[in-house]
């Protein structure tokens, strides 16, 4: 794997524009994460957050401005802004009709492990996660909670710099989601940085730092204390409520 | 039936998929006039519960009446008089917004027009897009509209799978505010959720997980199910408070909450204003000086994992 230069912040946003024809979907926005940071990146539907994520990822190329994910830009170096990250998403992370053991072999595989790392890494997810019985299980049978935890390590098994989860825990219970907040916690403790977004309003508050997109800008971004003292609200939901839509405030 | 019987009535319910046991022995009433929650996550048996209750599917064992009607022997019955919103997006991408609600109305032999006054607030929102459609509108929009369609033929009981999952903390608000509206209307509403918050919005919930009802009660009196000195602590080192509370000796629970880590006590009958000062003495002998811990009042999630904790093998 490239080892990019470790100086500076893990994600460098400045001016990130990408119209399609004449609606501006994200317009100029500016940020910077550092390295190890938690931060929650939040905004209603349709806000833009997809459109810059997929900038980030190196996926779509922006109309303008520039970012650096990783130490390499996502115009220029998309390709290794894509082997220095991990990314897992809701709706797809892992190969249902394939067993844990394999999900995990081929994942390890396309992000260019060995087979000793493969086999070293299996062997610490499996103590981990305590996936000993389920290892030649097929991924659609074992409980969706423990598939959101396996979708995390298998999205981080190649040590990558960032991890972008789109909703990671929609529809998990409560214990559960807990305990992927407390991966995230010891991923993020080891330096990796992780780049979340969610729709629970209360998950925001477990991030380091959270923006709120609103019409393709950045309308702010803080600590969740910051946000709630600077919006005079108990709670971050109240907080987005008061910016995302400002006439409807409960 | 008359307004004091239950508009739904399910009675040791039980439904299974092979292996999976979807619905293990479920009994509850929901009252006529009543918006009812069902909160559980993925996998809990909300969606059976709904394909149970609008007659799409047959139960193994136990029995169910909706609107007096039985759910097997009286299915035709019930059909037309309740309406259902399936958690998945059910209407027609290609069909305008106009379109797809003359559609639904059709089906059951009606019109817009006649069903207008009920679904008229919530119309009224999403009619600058009647042309629209369906598959180009926002997920708030989306939401409302397929309410409307499942409100056009002038149901007596709405059938809820998860309205707003996936759709954005405000567009969520607003949605609730709807279905306040409808149940001051007299319109008995079952919803489901997995948002824990949202379980604010009902008259009563019943907590689902597994197939199995935890508990049903009023949510603001919930807390009052949570039988143990509940304290929150706040430090700057979130994974080493984690680890330090989890290894004091009378440790019942420790989850993260946000910016602070819940932690129950497992020697019921203490005091918490004693025990927060205790709590504050033992960690900073393990050195977490920053510690700040406080009493507070359990809530919905708090009793949400209280009980999982209390089912037989729940190694969550």
């Amino acid at each position: 794997m490239t080892v990019a230069p470790a100086r500076g912040p893990a994600i460098e946003v400045r001016g990130l524009t990408r119209r399609f024809g004449t609606f501006t979907a994200v317009d100029a926005i500016s940020f910077d994460v550092a390295a190890g940071e938690v931060f929650g990146f939040l905004g209603a539907n349709g806000a833009g957050k997809t459109t810059a994520i997929r900038m980030l990822i190196g996926l779509l190329a922006p109309s303008g401005g520039s970012a650096s994910v990783a130490g390499f830009d996502v115009a220029t170096q998309a390709e290794q802004v894509k082997r220095n990250i991990g990314y897992m998403s809701q709706r797809f992370s892992l190969y249902e009709d394939l067993t844990v053991r394999e999900n995990i072999t081929l994942y390890g595989g396309i992000y260019g492990l060995s087979d000793a790392a493969i086999a070293e890494r299996m062997a610490s997810l499996v103590k981990r996660l305590d996936l000993g019985r389920d290892l030649d299980t097929r991924v659609k049978s074992i409980p969706l909670g423990w598939k959101q935890k396996l979708a995390f390590s298998v999205a981080v098994l190649h040590d990558p710099q960032v991890v972008f989860l789109d909703e990671p825990t929609g529809g998990v219970d409560p214990i559960t989601r807990r305990q992927f907040w407390e991966l995230i916690y010891a991923t993020a403790a080891q330096g990796t940085t992780v780049f979340v977004t969610t729709h629970y309003m209360d998950e925001a508050e477990y991030c380091d730092r959270v923006s709120i997109m609103v019409d393709g800008r950045i309308a702010a971004l803080g600590t969740p204390a910051e946000l709630k003292e600077r919006f005079e609200s108990r709670t971050i939901d109240d907080v987005f409520v008061r910016l995302a839509r400002p006439g409807a405030a409960a | 039936m008359t307004r004091a019987d239950p508009a739904v009535s399910v009675s040791a319910l039980g439904k299974r998929f092979g292996d999976v046991v979807a619905l293990d022995d479920i009994t509850f009433d929901v009252r006529a006039g009543e918006l009812f929650g069902l909160i559980g996550p993925d996998g809990a048996g909300k969606t059976t519960l709904f394909r149970l209750l609008t007659t799409v599917q047959l139960p193994d064992s136990g029995s169910a009446t909706v609107l007096g009607l039985d759910v097997v022997k009286q299915y035709r019955a019930i059909r037309s008089r309740i309406g259902y919103m399936p958690g998945r997006f059910s209407l027609y991408a290609d069909l305008s917004v106009e379109e797809n609600l003359r559609f639904f109305a059709s089906v059951f032999g009606t019109t817009p027009e006649a069903g207008h006054q009920l679904i008229a607030p919530i119309y009224s929102q999403i009619a600058p897009f009647a042309e629209r459609r369906a598959g180009a509108l926002s997920g708030g929009m989306k939401q409302k509209l397929a309410l409307c369609c499942a409100l056009v033929h002038r149901p007596e009981l709405l059938l809820l799978d998860e309205p707003t999952t996936g759709v954005d903390a405000v567009s969520r608000r607003e949605f609730w505010d709807l279905l306040e509206t409808l149940r001051a209307d007299g319109l008995t509403i079952v919803a489901s959720t997995p948002y824990m918050d949202e379980a604010m919005r009902c008259e009563r919930v019943a907590l689902i997980q597994r197939g199995r009802i935890l508990d049903i009660a009023d949510p603001r009196s919930m807390g009052g199910r949570f039988q143990r000195p509940l304290l929150a602590v706040r430090s700057a080192e979130r994974m080493r408070l984690l680890q330090a509370l989890r290894a004091l000796p009378h440790t019942h629970s420790v989850f993260p909450f946000g910016d602070a880590v819940h932690y129950a006590d497992a020697r019921a009958s203490r005091d918490a204003p004693d025990l927060a000062a205790e709590l504050e003495r033992e960690l900073e002998q393990q050195g977490i000086t920053d510690a700040e811990v406080a009493p507070i009042e359990p809530g919905i999630e708090d009793v949400f994992m209280e009980l999982m904790l209390r089912e037989p093998a729940e190694a969550a």
